[in-house]
């Protein structure tokens, strides 16, 4: 209740202070959909020279990126703390928040919070909508609560990998220079896995489950019975990796000196 | 001249100290090569070739995209950007050399070092997993280092521009992030330009972009050749000098701002 109540007014807060700046929300905004468009152009240019993708065609791989957009905002609004590192242990700020009366990661949840990233959700949404249209796909009523908890599954396996290795910084004092290429990697598993050799298929299935936040829960959607286990795997999958990385962050934190003065 | 060698000495050996991290850097980047290389199998399905490129040659143009990548890449915009909010820079501009050559200068240190400890042992690892096609013409290998050359030159005035805008703005991150996104999209990195309709290849032969990564790398799986690799290089150079103008006017603007603000 307490953390409710605290993330509530944490919230508000950061909503008055980004109203101050307008103009910067829009160009967020513009270019987050930037972000969105640029992936979705290579998708329609691809499919400018070929009809099918190892037999799944244009419209179902939209419709799976239109699914990722949605974990994938949730992730960015609140857990997106891939400079931690150089924020919070190069410049000691993590000994402010451990002295704070919250969890340490939730506080940094609170902290790095951004909103404006939910917009992308909406995005994916609307593509879904324009991919599922074309599809005709029907759908049935407990699809809506199967869809909330394949999207929170998908926010979870994204947050437990990067809050993991977030984590790395308490035992290395390595830069964060990995990140970037961390949400490269998370772009593959927006296609059918069976594209790829077996090794790439295992890492992005066991390893860095990124395929859990794409092609697998929106298989279900798409009625292909056969990637149905891995579907219903997702929220499964979502909890493990959260609380390994949880696990990890404590253990971390226990670990953690302050960086001098 | 020896200050601004010193200047990538310098870059270099701070990259030095972190490089432990670069190891995990390369099994992340094959992971990343590894992946796409599958994904443009699949797209090629069973068509020998689209656009006049073969999957060999698609695959090898992906690879040797994305290490070039890490040789003219730099975050000097983000650094002038922060620099300048902070008025660092003027300190900077007290001091005996051109503040942006010097910047330049440290992004060319950045590069040498990742290709020295990133580029080449990911390529090497690359070259044994997948069957990637790299030739032995020794000119082909000439021209490809001119013209990755070249587009380093490109990439960092481009970010100088970046840097130097955010300066007039409020918000320079999403600036700086929506230059990014333009820059993947439209330098060849992520799709070669050919690939595009053609409505979108013309409108593109008009801007600096493709110079960063489609010309490089088309010379280097030999998509290029003779005339066309010159007239390549001949469009990189002469963006390399016309983008020279907006940066000095930038650059003036961007003192005259600074004097105000500092008094």
């Amino acid at each position: 209740m307490f953390y409710m109540s605290i993330f509530l007014q944490y919230m508000s807060q950061y909503i008055k202070t980004k109203l101050q700046y307008r103009a910067d929300l829009f160009v967020e905004f513009l270019s987050d959909l930037m972000f969105q468009g640029v992936n979705l152009i290579f998708i329609l240019v691809v499919f400018g020279h070929t009809q099918f993708l190892n037999g799944w065609t244009r419209d179902e791989i939209i419709f799976i990126y239109g699914f990722f957009l949605v974990p994938f905002a949730l992730f960015a609004s609140f857990f997106n703390i891939w400079d931690f590192n150089e924020r919070y242990i190069v410049r000691g700020e993590m000994d402010r928040v451990l002295t704070r009366p919250v969890h340490s990661l939730f506080q940094i949840v609170l902290e790095r919070m951004e909103l404006e990233s939910l917009l992308g959700g909406i995005t994916g949404l609307i593509i879904m909508g324009y991919a599922a249209s074309r599809l005709h796909l029907t759908f049935h009523w407990y699809d809506v609560i199967l869809f909330v908890l394949f999207v929170l599954g998908g926010t979870f396996v994204y947050a437990g990998i990067f809050i993991s290795l977030a984590s790395i910084s308490f035992w290395s004092d390595a830069r964060s220079s990995i990140m970037p290429m961390m949400y490269n990697i998370g772009n593959y598993g927006r296609y059918p896995v069976d594209i790829y050799n077996r090794v790439i298929r295992y890492i992005l299935t066991w390893v860095l489950p990124f395929a859990f936040v794409g092609v697998y829960p929106a298989a279900y959607f798409l009625r292909k019975t056969e990637w149905y286990t891995y579907s219903f795997l997702t929220p499964v999958m979502g909890v493990v990796c959260f609380t390994l990385s949880l696990l990890l962050w404590n253990a971390g934190v226990k670990r953690y000196r302050g960086a001098g003065n | 001249m020896g200050k601004y060698i010193e200047m990538i000495r310098m870059r270099f050996l701070m990259m030095l100290a972190y490089r432990t991290n670069y190891y995990s850097g390369i099994f992340i980047y094959s992971i990343n090569i590894g992946a796409y290389y599958f994904l443009w199998s699949a797209i090629y399905g069973g068509q020998p070739s689209i656009q006049g490129m073969t999957v060999e040659q698609m695959t090898t143009y992906v690879a040797i995209a994305w290490m070039a990548r890490a040789f003219y890449f730099n975050n000097i915009d983000r650094e002038i950007a922060m620099e300048i909010r902070e008025g660092k820079v003027a300190i900077e501009l007290i001091r005996p050399y051109n503040y942006l050559i010097m910047k330049t200068m440290q992004g060319l240190g950045e590069g040498i070092f990742r290709l020295i400890f990133f580029s080449l042992p990911g390529m090497i690892i690359v070259t044994f997993v997948f069957s990637l096609h790299f030739t032995t013409n020794v000119q082909t290998w000439s021209y490809f280092a001119l013209s990755t050359v070249l587009s380093f030159i490109i990439n960092s005035q481009i970010n100088l521009l970046a840097g130097m805008v955010t300066f007039f703005t409020l918000n320079g991150e999403g600036l700086l992030r929506a230059k990014r996104f333009i820059i993947d999209l439209f330098s060849g990195l992520i799709l070669p330009i050919s690939f595009y309709p053609q409505w979108a290849q013309s409108a593109m032969h008009y801007l600096p972009f493709q110079a960063i990564s489609y010309i490089p790398s088309m010379i280097f799986t030999e998509s290029f050749t003779g005339n066309e690799a010159i007239k390549g290089m001949m469009f990189q150079a002469v963006w390399c000098v016309v983008l020279i103008v907006p940066i000095y006017l930038l650059w003036k603007a961007a003192k005259r701002k600074l004097i105000i603000q500092g008094g």
